[in-house]
């Protein structure tokens, strides 16, 4: 087990576990953490897990975690690691079973002393267009043609129906679409997973949250992004579905060979990996980009129910009740991206698990409006708490892989906290807080209760002062939808 | 003092996902064992009737391969047909399982396992028989 005096202090935000600190890591272990979070981190395998990443052929120095870590398996929450795409391997477990988990935020011009007598409407109708819940199907049943449609068209695939605009795809992150998908990759299993659970927002911790603009930090770019204190605005915290979770268990299961076959010696047999440049490494990323294009049309379509939602509510009521797109972010992804390394670019595969990319100003990708500002960062927090929006920099950029963090982080875990806290009582403390409350299962509630997870305004102080992300905005929930 | 079964299962603790050790006296009531863990972690209830059965048939590196995808076929047939298995007939080999599974309709399920994972999965030999620890992605 890793000690605190294994690990070394760079400044108060940034530790460092050394590579030589075990035989077989391959790069130093990059921590953006308080002394009180890395003393709760050692409470658990989060660090072992680290170190364990650190061993994947063709890693680059350093792998780097996240205020919001938690212990995972093979590869810790809130972990980034970077592999070199000329002799590096990539890992599907180091992505994640639910590719593309990752946030939307939309935002209103509705101000929330007008919109307040009408919030548990408006939780009953999100509730009823969007569905939840365990194996939920959705209104889009899709045949095997146009599920194909949807892995190489991503969000794009909604635009086309016009279930999107260009606006929302022009502030998506790759455009809602990766190149390179291939829907060929994907398992029969997968496609019947995927064709009837577009659409739907599942279950676990994955939900809808209608948010009040509390306090901007950064006017100029809470400018940009359209968002202004008192305001009413909406996240989306989904991904993949079943579909993912499918491809990723084929390709975790299928790559046990792959290791033998190139002699890939791993402490956790999670981590299995392919050489990017392998047959078996290129059928993995076009299968997982397949994934992360459904995840992003699965939010588009979130959000166009979303939008009817807020239609039916407030027409009438309120002068504009248009939601516009702030920005639509992966946090569990693995993209091809060059970085500075020695001074020189290099290309490489970044995995991030439940991290976000935070990439710095200037980057060719971003909307125009965004460009010179950074990449915006959605980064929800736990049930009754907040949840903020935030900015890559340049030090992200330099410091973490153009990453930071993607949340609060869980400490409790799912049986202690269904053991202590009762579902019934947290969903009336709630709503006396005046946050609506609703859940498809109580028991799934108590799971996801606020001190389940860490203070996510602590998480965000720390990647603040890191200086791995700025912040933007702090949002207040009004409103939690729950499967 | 009570004696210890010579088969069960038990949630241990984890902080984001679910864990369960399991042990056997032997190789198919492990699996039958595992099936059954992750069946009650879920909280499933299946109904009396229709009685069905799935014939089962997996290939894979090892022991521990063949325990991943058996019970990840389950998880599949959990979310593709609603259908939950109590009784289960297994064979193994090195390298393929063959198991025919009885069981019915899903009345009841608490929270759905996203996938079974290969986290430091190892079956141990004991001095009783069998041992290991499962990690889910809930």
């Amino acid at each position: 087990m890793v000690r605190l005096q294994d690990i070394r202090k760079i400044n108060d935000y940034e530790w460092e576990i050394p590579a030589t600190y075990r035989e077989d890591m391959r790069a130093s272990v990059r921590l953006f953490v308080t002394r009180r979070l890395l003393e709760a981190s050692l409470e658990d395998l989060s660090l072992e897990q680290a170190i364990n990443a650190t061993t994947l052929p063709g890693v680059v120095d350093p792998v780097v975690v996240m205020p919001d870590m938690h212990q995972g398996y093979g590869f810790p929450i809130g972990g980034v690691a970077a592999t070199r795409v000329s002799d590096g391997v990539v890992s599907p477990g180091a992505i994640g079973y639910d590719i593309n988990c990752g946030v939307r935020l939309l935002a209103s011009q509705i101000p929330y002393e007008q919109a307040e007598p009408h919030l548990d409407d408006l939780a009953t109708a999100l509730n009823r267009y969007c569905p939840s819940g365990v194996g939920t199907e959705g209104e889009y049943r899709l045949s095997h043609e146009e599920l194909d449609q949807v892995c190489r068209l991503g969000a794009r695939w909604a635009l086309k129906r016009g279930l999107a605009s260009e606006e929302d795809l022009r502030r998506t992150e790759e455009g809602g679409c990766l190149e390179g998908a291939d829907p060929a990759k994907v398992s029969h299993k997968a496609k019947e997973r995927g064709r009837t659970q577009l659409g739907t927002l599942g279950a676990g911790n994955h939900f809808l949250e209608v948010d009040i603009i509390e306090q901007v930090f950064d006017p100029e770019a809470a400018q940009a992004m359209g968002l202004h204190e008192g305001n009413l605005a909406l996240l989306i915290h989904c991904g993949s579905r079943g579909f993912g979770h499918q491809i990723c268990t084929d390709y975790v299961q299928d790559l046990q060979s792959a290791v033998k076959k190139y002699g890939i010696r791993l402490p956790d047999r999670e981590l299995v990996c392919a050489p990017i440049d392998s047959p078996e490494g290129r059928d993995y990323l076009a299968a997982m980009r397949a994934a992360a294009n459904y995840a992003f049309c699965n939010r588009q379509l979130l959000a166009h129910a979303a939008r009817r939602a807020f239609e039916e509510v407030f027409a009438g009521k309120v002068r504009n009740w248009h939601l516009h797109q702030v920005y639509d972010i992966a946090h569990n992804m693995g993209k091809i991206e060059t970085h500075l390394v020695n001074g020189k670019p290099l290309k490489v595969c970044v995995h991030r698990k439940g991290a976000t990319r935070a990439f710095g100003p200037g980057f060719a990708e971003l909307p125009e409006e965004y460009r010179p500002l950074g990449q915006p960062v959605l980064v929800p927090g736990s049930m009754g708490t907040a949840s903020w929006v935030l900015i890559g920099t340049e030090t992200s950029m330099q410091r973490s892989w153009g990453s930071t963090c993607h949340g609060a982080g869980r400490v409790l875990s799912r049986h202690k906290a269904k053991k202590e806290i009762r579902g019934e009582r947290l969903r009336d403390e709630l709503e006396r807080r005046g946050i609506h409350v609703r859940a498809g299962s109580m028991s799934g509630l108590a799971e996801e209760a606020p001190q389940a997870y860490k203070d996510v305004d602590e998480v965000v102080e720390t990647v603040a002062g890191a200086g791995i992300a700025r912040k933007v905005a702090r949002l207040r929930p009004v409103a939690v939808i729950k499967g | 003092m009570n004696e210890i079964p010579s088969s069960g299962f038990e949630e241990i603790r984890h902080t984001a996902d679910w864990a369960l050790r399991v042990w056997a006296s032997d190789l198919p009531t492990l699996f039958t064992q595992a099936a059954q863990g992750m069946y009650r972690l879920e909280g499933v209830e299946i109904a009396s009737t229709p009685r069905v059965e799935r014939q089962i048939t997996i290939k894979g590196e090892d022991a521990e391969s063949l325990l991943v995808a058996f019970l990840n076929e389950l998880l599949y047939l959990q979310e593709t047909e609603q259908l939950a298995f109590d009784t289960f007939q297994c064979a193994i080999t090195n390298h393929s399982l063959e198991i025919k599974a009885q069981g019915g309709p899903i009345r009841h399920l608490n929270k759905a396992i996203k996938a079974v994972t290969f986290h430091n999965l190892s079956i141990r030999t004991t001095p009783q028989g069998l041992e290991t620890t499962l990690t889910f992605d809930v």
